[in-house]
């Protein structure tokens, strides 16, 4: 099969003769906007704590590209994986599989937000920040969604790395280089996903089963996936604390981190501990809560650095 | 003149002829947007040294 003719397999009813029936919600579903959303927030609070005095339209404009750049991986993701999609409970309505966008059009429209949005990154921030965005969308769809996904149960803790990219994309599109504070972001977004991930599958694992998806629960049984969620939680809670102990953050930050992390390893204990009848509830909640440990470990992030600079201790 | 039965090509539906309609217009707004972006872009690249502009040294 073609990649061109990809996705031909699942039902739609905008087939290569027939017009297209494609509404402007059906192309917004397909740039992920619920996903889009946290790694904007993300990119902001890298750009807004990077050192440097970024115009205010220049921030803008490079924030957009950034977020058309996550869209454009998101909609490629889509045209890639309508077959697996369609068997999905959870994706089987997404545009694609629904009938709503023929897969050539996914392709088109993923295309050309890529590029568009890579190529104006470069000309109106920096070219350091576009060829980390190019990376990252390469990543997030020919390493992960073409390669992972489908061959390994660590396909998310590898992959995890495309949507750990975005903060430092953000930080060099303001100063035009990288350094070890949006590093440490990177870190922080990329220990948070194996657990964010595996919580939502252990309450999808047949769903992920049936479309052939080796995700940890369907290769590794529940018990490890459950042990696993807790080592990655391990793991992060010292990482979120990271920027604190290293003197890039204040203590406003350094308490909440250390609150949000012990809250995720109580979370992720009482997974493990639960019982079969519970379990679905327990990782219901960790998904639920890792989405809040992230936001408001950066919007920590975003307030301990203003109250920073309002006192004098950090740069302004 | 309509041509007879068959000979029309695709004909689209109300549904379709409104979906495209409304693309249409959502391509139209984005493309706005780009447009004024880059022009906000463009000034703010610039910045106030564009408003500076060597005087002329020519003799004529």
């Amino acid at each position: 099969m073609s990649l061109l003719s990809r996705g031909a397999g699942v039902r739609t009813a905008a087939g290569s003769a027939q017009p297209s029936t494609a509404g402007v919600e059906d192309y917004l579903a397909l740039i992920k906007p619920r996903v889009m959303s946290l790694v904007v927030f993300t990119v902001l609070v890298a750009m807004l704590i990077a050192p440097g005095d970024l115009h205010p339209v220049i921030a803008f404009a490079s924030l957009l590209c950034i977020a058309i750049g996550a869209g454009a991986a998101g909609a490629l993701n889509m045209w890639y994986d309508a077959d697996i999609d369609a068997l999905m409970r959870r994706t089987a309505r997404r545009p694609i599989p629904a009938g709503h966008v023929a897969p050539g059009e996914a392709l088109a429209f993923g295309m050309t937000l890529a590029v568009g949005s890579i190529a104006v990154l470069g000309l109106v921030a920096n070219w350091v920040a576009a060829a980390l965005l190019a990376f990252t969308i390469f990543f997030y769809v020919v390493i992960y969604t073409m390669w992972l996904k489908r061959a390994t149960p660590q396909n998310i803790v590898i992959g995890g790395a495309a949507g750990a990219f975005p903060p430092i994309i953000g930080w060099a599109a303001a100063t035009g280089a990288v350094g070890i504070e949006p590093i440490l972001l990177f870190l922080i977004v990329f220990f948070w996903t194996p657990p964010h991930f595996w919580a939502l599958a252990l309450c999808r694992a047949d769903e992920y089963a049936r479309a052939g998806v080796p995700m940890l629960p369907v290769v590794a049984g529940r018990d490890a996936t459950r042990q696993q969620i807790l080592l990655y939680a391990l793991v992060l809670a010292p990482i979120g604390v990271a920027p604190w102990l290293c003197g890039y953050a204040g203590s406003i930050f350094g308490a909440t981190a250390i609150a949000l992390g012990a809250i995720m390893i109580a979370l992720a204990w009482r997974l493990l501990r639960a019982d079969e009848f519970c379990s679905y509830a327990a990782a219901k909640r960790l998904f639920a809560y890792s989405i809040l440990y992230l936001f408001v470990l950066f919007a920590a992030l975003l307030v301990d650095r203003a109250i920073g600079m309002l006192s004098g201790q950090w740069p302004a | 003149m309509e041509k007879p039965n068959g000979e029309n090509g695709l004909v689209l539906t109300k549904e379709q002829k409104r979906r495209q309609r409304v693309r249409s217009i959502a391509i139209t707004l984005s493309l706005g947007a780009l447009v004024l972006l880059f022009y906000i872009v463009t000034i703010v690249k610039l910045g106030p040294g564009v408003l500076n502009r060597p005087r002329s040294t020519s003799l004529y």
